[in-house]
């Protein structure tokens, strides 16, 4: 059980520099997720945690202990990694067994927690295999239960489900999100995959170039993204932006796209009037996007003009792309919806939900 | 591997003919390559007043094994040499190469890329440039004339080429592999002892045989460095010939016993040869 703290940490490779002044605070018993598109340095910073580089500047704490000088194996943290990094000559057990015996833990203790990671993890028939004779779901498990039999403070993940196909990665999700329940320990995961983080996560941190972007619950991540880039990233489909200006006429705020001007519901007009004549960006997510005739009644719905381009049927609701102007955005509409390619409709906002940015520093307005 | 065979069959297929095509020239230089082989053994076999010039060619009048008998009394105790020679020679330089290998591919230090082709220039050095020196300083350390002064040398000399081979077999497999291993508490030895080293089998095999062989064969360094009683057998071999007459047939009966062992290696061990020489498609 421990806290990890990152203080103004920096990591570079020579010139380039992987991790900028990365400040996170993870509370014990986290399940903590550090998700950012592919080089935004998320793996390097849990390399730095792991040991497996160097610090360049600032300092990593387990729990109160300065770690940037311990060596990986005295920090009391396990790893998983991406490609699983199983010994290939060692049976499952011995792989499960390798961290105790280098530690010189009695028989039956390594035999005892081997087993109980084995049958929590369903493994218990494969325990004579070795790596090559599993499936990748099969290896996956091996690779947690490695990490598992040493009882670390901390489990780090680096990207373990990328190498899983879809139905499997849905199921050790679930089975992730399982083990840290059960382990009540601190978990620290990379992925690039937001629907990951999202699902799993109790804090997601969002880092790209090297930079934490915003560190909070996948909730207040989805509804209140601090800038451009978090909003673009967290949600599938993606929010949808529009390049706008705020403009005032007769004590209303209206964000203008040049296509399509849409008012600011009054509640909030006074926190947009100071921005007034700003360039700004509008997001508003697919889900907020409505068929007129299957708009929930309770919504400020705003009406705006919009030619049908694509459709696609999810089943449970139909993804439309739209074009209006120079724009083309997504809507997540009600699947009865009888819109079809190359209609002209009258689509409906819900302005209950959106976001406004700044055109220029990309931070969100609110 | 597989795949890029099936691959190449199909590729082949409708061509059928011309693989066939292929093989005459392939037969010919093999026949060609194997023409020294078969006068050896034929001279090998016949008697004294068989060999001439002239019955190179012709087959021995009859299977006799006593100049094989003869030779092999001849050569026993130096082929004893060769092998107390060649086996430690082959095994130390072999692991020294594996562990060059590990630390240049998997623990990179400072200054690693300037050692790894220093090491590399030592197989570019002609070795009749530094016999004289050689001579000189195996004189004074005192291991001028003896079998592990042979030893020393051929190891020395078997770094780059084994280093080589263990890097690039060593830069085929993940890195995160020791990583798993440092984190679960190995450190650089034991690592390479329970991780790297288990897995390096197919790189050992061939370097072994390389080293084997090389050693082996070598005629140079031999000569140079080793006093009559302790010749390996390709010394014992060259000065088997009497100064005035020169028994053929027994000569050629000890060339055969003398290249033996390094075609007993290759027979046995091949299959893991050409595997080892494929070994950076290894998988886990």
């Amino acid at each position: 059980m421990a806290s990890v703290t990152y203080e103004n940490v920096t990591k570079k490779f020579g010139e380039t520099v992987a991790v900028n002044d990365l400040n996170i605070k993870i509370e014990d018993k986290e399940f903590l997720v550090l998700v950012g598109p592919s080089g935004c340095g998320k793996t390097t910073a849990l390399r730095l945690l792991a040991g497996l580089e160097e610090i360049t500047a600032g300092q990593i704490m387990i729990d109160d202990r300065i770690v940037n000088d311990i060596a990986p194996k005295d920090r009391d943290i396990a790893m998983v990694f991406q490609s699983y990094a199983l010994y290939p000559h060692l049976s499952v057990f011995e792989n499960m067994a390798f961290g105790l015996r280098l530690r010189r833990f009695a028989k039956d203790e390594i035999n005892r927690r081997v087993n109980d990671a084995a049958e929590m993890l369903g493994i218990q028939d494969l325990l004579d295999r070795k790596p090559r004779q599993l499936s990748g779901g099969q290896r996956q498990r091996v690779a947690v239960g490695r990490a598992i039999v040493r009882e670390p403070k901390v489990f780090l993940f680096d990207e373990p489900l990328s190498n899983l196909d879809a139905k499997l990665r849905v199921q050790m999700r679930a089975e992730l999100t399982k083990h840290h329940q059960r382990l009540q320990t601190t978990f620290v995961y990379v992925t690039h995959d937001q629907t990951e983080a999202m699902t799993m996560a109790s804090r997601i941190a969002v880092i790209t170039k090297g930079e934490l972007q915003q560190l909070d619950t996948p909730q207040v991540l989805y509804d209140l993204p601090n800038n451009l880039f978090v909003a673009g990233f967290i949600g599938s489909p993606s929010m949808n932006f529009f390049p706008a200006k705020l403009k005032k006429d007769a004590g209303k705020v209206y964000v203008d796209t040049g296509d399509f001007a849409i008012p600011i519901p009054d509640s909030r007009t006074d926190t947009f009037a100071p921005h007034v004549d700003k360039n700004v960006v509008f997001g508003i997510r697919p889900e907020n996007i409505h068929d007129s005739a299957f708009t929930p009644p309770s919504v400020t719905a705003e009406k705006v003009a919009a030619k049908v381009d694509i459709t696609e049927l999810m089943g449970n609701e139909i993804n439309i792309f739209f074009v209006s102007g120079k724009n083309t955005f997504i809507g997540r509409v009600d699947p009865r919806s009888k819109m079809s390619v190359g209609d002209q409709v009258q689509i409906v906002f819900n302005m209950d939900n959106f976001h406004v940015f700044d055109a220029e520093t990309e931070q969100a307005i609110r | 591997m597989t795949t890029t065979t099936s691959s190449l069959k199909i590729r082949f297929r409708p061509r059928l003919k011309w693989k066939y095509l292929l093989y005459i020239p392939l037969v010919f230089l093999a026949i060609f390559y194997l023409l020294p082989m078969y006068v050896m053994l034929a001279t090998g076999f016949k008697g004294f007043e068989e060999v001439s010039l002239q019955t190179m060619w012709n087959l021995p009048s009859g299977i006799r094994f006593d100049n094989f008998a003869e030779a092999l009394d001849k050569l026993s105790p130096y082929l004893l040499n060769s092998l107390n020679m060649v086996i430690p020679a082959a095994v130390i330089s072999s692991f020294v190469g594996s562990i060059n290998g590990y630390v240049l591919s998997k623990w990179k230090f400072p200054g690693a890329d300037i050692i790894f082709p220093l090491l590399l220039f030592g197989m570019f050095i002609p070795y009749q440039s530094i016999l004289i020196p050689l001579v000189e300083f195996m004189k004074t350390i005192h291991m001028y004339g003896g079998l592990s002064g042979l030893v020393l040398v051929h190891v020395i000399y078997g770094i780059p080429i084994t280093t080589l081979t263990f890097r690039n077999y060593y830069a085929a497999i993940p890195t995160g592999l020791v990583e798993a291993a440092r984190i679960d508490g190995a450190n650089l030895l034991k690592t390479y002892w329970y991780i790297i080293l288990p897995i390096s089998i197919p790189a050992f095999v061939v370097v072994l045989i390389w080293q084997f062989t090389s050693a082996w064969n070598d005629f140079l360094f031999a000569v140079v460095l080793t006093g009559s009683q302790n010749w390996p057998i390709t010394v014992a071999l060259n000065n088997m010939a009497g100064s005035q007459i020169i028994a053929w047939n027994v000569q050629m009966a000890g060339s055969f016993i003398t290249a033996l062992p390094t075609l007993f290696i290759y027979i046995v061990l091949g299959q893991y040869f050409l595997r080892g020489l494929m070994a950076g498609s290894l998988k886990g």
